[in-house]
């Protein structure tokens, strides 16, 4: 179903349908969460990709307002190399562990001292909560000041009002 | 789109239901899923609706420019400041175990702090990069 | 067919990248670029997940649970994912109102035609 979608919005020449199907794809990518059980996730997911990454590609759109122009030539030396990077992913994964596999490193490292201490040493129930508060504070409080650091940038770069350049378009 | 009596009825209607979702997926983080981020998008989202609807300027008079500026900046110092705080009390930075008389009070009291200062960061700057582009086109009505 | 998810994610991550370096307006190499990013989040919550257990919230009447550990990276990767965009997007919106275009091919002329004039 995913993958229907990319290749849609890889064809796609109509900016505002890409921008839709886009946001398609971001719920999607949400409920496949879910059925992961990433539920802190599948909600940021649905929030900030379906929700706030939409408005700002439609933002983005109004202030541009144009559609993608045909493609001059056939983009062959791309799709090669994006065949060629994705044989070599293939061939790498084909050594990871398998899917849902309890013996895996993921499993036996840290994450069983969060489950079974998160609860005790925290007072708090939501496991990824205390690990993303607590444990793991200074990703956090780096997580925030690049937020914060985005907003600057979009203010100091989208301050002063349009100049009449060339109104074309 | 102010004209239209359905569209403004039912962003007047959704505004104070989404923010009270906003305010329990922040306030119930540490007991299911939610916390900082989620909340603030969603209380982002709130006010960009009222935006879209009745109008940026409208949207102004609601939360003025000089509160939004200066929310983006409060938010990251709460959450430096919960650091200096564990600093002040005898611990390291962001040392939650010390702001407390016991070292799981101490670590609720923080974890709320910090994802107070993280919700006030993440909505103000989503709604402030949603107004930078809204207002580029074309001249604001101040 | 332990692999699955994986090539599943390969295929989404080549596409996106596809869409990236092979269009040449500038918005779609951006949602090309979100495309791989989302994909690379499955990547990462996939191998986390235990067939059988729940979501990594401690209750009492379960036992086993999901690995959190992920959940919180691909957190902090999709706030740092929607900052990525948003801060793209004004770039665009910049070079529009500079050049006039968004096309990856008309600007270069247009820059190429600048400094031979200048």
């Amino acid at each position: 179903m995913m993958a229907v979608l990319v290749v849609a919005v890889a064809v796609q020449r109509n900016l505002f349908s890409v921008v839709v199907l886009t946001g398609i794809y971001s719920f999607l990518m949400a409920t496949v969460m879910v059925a992961l059980d990433a539920v802190d996730v599948a909600m940021t997911e649905a929030s900030v990709g379906a929700g706030i990454s939409t408005v700002l590609l439609l933002g983005a759109l109004y202030l541009v307002r144009a559609d993608e122009a045909k493609p001059m030539h056939r983009p062959l030396l791309p799709l090669l190399v994006s065949i060629g990077v994705g044989v070599a992913l293939v061939y790498g994964t084909l050594g990871l562990p398998a899917f849902s596999d309890p013996s895996a490193p993921i499993h036996t490292h840290v994450a069983p001292r969060y489950l079974n201490d998160a609860l005790r040493e925290t007072g708090v129930p939501n496991v990824v909560t205390a690990v993303l508060a607590s444990y793991r504070g200074f990703d956090t409080l780096g997580e925030a000041m690049v937020v914060f650091t985005a907003g600057a940038g979009v203010v100091a770069l989208l301050r002063r009002r349009r100049r009449d350049v060339g109104d074309g378009k | 789109m102010k004209n239209d009596l359905v569209l403004r009825v039912v962003a007047k209607l959704f505004m104070p239901f989404m923010l009270l979702f906003a305010l329990y997926v922040q306030f119930h983080g540490e007991l299911g899923p939610g916390g900082g981020f989620q909340a603030g998008v969603i209380v982002a989202a709130a006010v960009i609706l009222y935006a879209i609807v009745f109008g940026l300027p409208a949207a102004r008079r609601l939360v003025p420019d000089a509160i939004v500026e200066s929310m983006m900046a409060i938010g990251v110092l709460i959450y430096a400041g919960v650091g200096v705080a564990g600093l002040l009390m005898g611990g390291a930075y962001l040392d939650y175990f010390v702001l407390d008389r016991d070292p799981v009070h101490g670590q609720e009291r923080g974890i709320f702090w910090v994802e107070v200062g993280v919700a006030i960061t993440v909505s103000s700057v989503m709604l402030k990069i949603f107004s930078m582009f809204a207002s580029r086109g074309h001249d604001p009505d101040e | 067919m332990g692999h699955y998810s994986y090539f599943v994610t390969i295929f989404l991550m080549v596409a996106g990248l596809y869409v990236t370096i092979a269009r040449g307006n500038l918005v779609k190499k951006l949602v090309g670029l979100s495309i791989c990013q989302t994909s690379v989040y499955l990547l990462y919550l996939a191998p986390g997940k235990l067939i059988g257990a729940t979501a990594p919230i401690v209750a009492p009447q379960y036992a086993t649970y999901s690995n959190p550990l992920p959940h919180v990276l691909i957190l902090t990767a999709i706030v740092v994912g929607v900052a990525t965009l948003a801060l793209g997007l004004a770039l665009v919106v910049r070079i529009r109102e500079a050049y006039g275009s968004i096309e990856e091919d008309q600007i270069l002329a247009e820059d190429g035609r600048r400094d031979a004039a200048a």
